[in-house]
């Protein structure tokens, strides 16, 4: 009986996945409702529980991809992969404005650069602070604050031992996660609640999994506008890392 | 037909993902330099190009707004599917790191946002739901 449950679990994830996500977000509305009184948002609330779940899951079978590695949870690792994530941010172009785009396009590039030398630079001055002194290992941990894909991009370039490459992914990793649970709770102080800022947030934070999810959290018709210039940062840090960045770390650290 | 609004959507992404695979060759990196932001600012003109010929049916609209309606719940599914565990692992210096840039970057998005001339907002929400989807769309979902 739960064996051929589980089985037709195993046989059906992406299925499977509709079904856990929907009564999670059920959950999640419900508890927004009634105990924040929709102060905090039910997105917000459901993407904290995924997080949680993603630790159980880490946990437990010690993988690297949250609760999709509990076999009868694997469609949730294709539902919230990369194919359909960037599908589903394509989509969401859909409701986007042009106009608004074109407005704000020059100081969304202007952030995307500053962005990535900030995350680098605060990643080096930890990474100084916690001792390490060579170039290439400070680098690679300011890469990998960067985003996560940035950190091993770079770290393989420059030749990081494989230590500070795992370090830089979970910097990138805490960066994500934080911004997802972060956003929702700053964002009316940090005035994020046009499409202006939106891409400059985008911009900014860079990772697009966590802006991505913090924006819906916050106001999904944000989401466009933060997801179109956050797509180009990672591409940017992967361009900037081995090269210029690692150049001027090289030249003031040795 | 709904499914030329979903192959509207996929040949955009499709073209865009391509687009910053060999914009990323051609600058030497082994990444996809803005892919997915290609595909949305392509999605964005084509949609706006047919809008305005009457050209894209209420069913193919439809097709664009439910993955456009689906983004939350994947979204919590890729939050879902995150390595938390592997982010805690990584020890003080890489938790510190990834909380300090976040906190940062946090206190620079105001500067960069708000220009000399302060901008007012112009109510460019209430614009959007000319280009959006009327019926279904990723605004309309709480």
């Amino acid at each position: 009986m739960l064996e051929t449950l589980s089985k037709v679990f195993t046989d059906n994830p992406l299925i499977v996945s509709f079904a856990v996500v929907g009564a999670a977000m059920y959950i999640s509305y419900v508890i927004s409702d009634r105990f924040t009184k929709g102060r905090i948002h039910g997105s917000a609330i459901a993407i904290i529980i995924g997080l949680m779940l993603a630790y159980f899951g880490g946990i437990t079978t010690g993988g690297e991809k949250g609760l999709s590695d509990v076999s009868i949870f694997a469609g949730i690792g294709l539902m919230g992969g990369g194919m359909l994530r960037d599908f589903a941010i394509v989509a969401t172009a859909f409701g986007a404005s042009f106009d608004e785009i074109k407005k704000a396009g020059v100081r969304g590039v202007v952030s995307l650069f500053i962005g990535v030398v900030l995350s680098f630079v605060v990643g080096v001055g930890i990474a100084l602070a916690f001792g390490y002194t060579d170039a290439v290992s400070l680098t690679t941990i300011g890469a990998g604050t960067a985003t996560y894909i940035v950190g091993p991009v770079t770290g393989a370039a420059i030749g990081a031992t494989s230590e500070v490459i795992t370090i830089s992914i979970a910097a990138g990793l805490v960066k994500a996660i934080l911004t997802m649970v972060g956003t929702p709770f700053v964002a009316k102080y940090i005035g994020l609640n046009n499409p202006r800022t939106a891409m400059v947030y985008g911009g900014l934070m860079g990772t697009t999994s966590g802006v991505a999810g913090g924006l819906a959290a916050t106001d999904p018709k944000l989401v466009p506008y933060g997801a179109v210039t956050a797509t180009f940062y990672t591409g940017l840090g992967c361009l900037m890392g081995p090269s210029v960045l690692f150049l001027m770390t090289k030249a003031v650290f040795g | 037909m709904v499914i030329f609004g979903v192959a509207l959507l996929a040949i955009c992404m499709l073209s865009g993902v391509f687009l910053g695979e060999l914009l990323g060759l051609s600058l030497g990196i082994e990444a996809n330099v803005g892919g997915v932001g290609i595909a949305m600012l392509m999605l964005v003109l084509i949609v706006d190009h047919l809008k305005k010929r009457g050209k894209l049916s209420q069913a193919a609209q439809d097709g664009l707004g439910f993955w456009s309606a689906m983004y939350i719940p994947i979204v919590i599914a890729m939050s879902a599917s995150q390595n938390v565990a592997g982010a805690l692992d990584g020890g003080p210096l890489a938790i510190v790191a990834g909380v300090a840039a976040v906190a940062i970057s946090w206190m620079v998005v105001p500067i960069l946002s708000t220009s000399k001339r302060e901008e007012v907002f112009d109510g460019a929400l209430d614009e959007n739901h000319l280009t959006g989807g009327e019926e279904i769309n990723v605004r309309d979902i709480k």
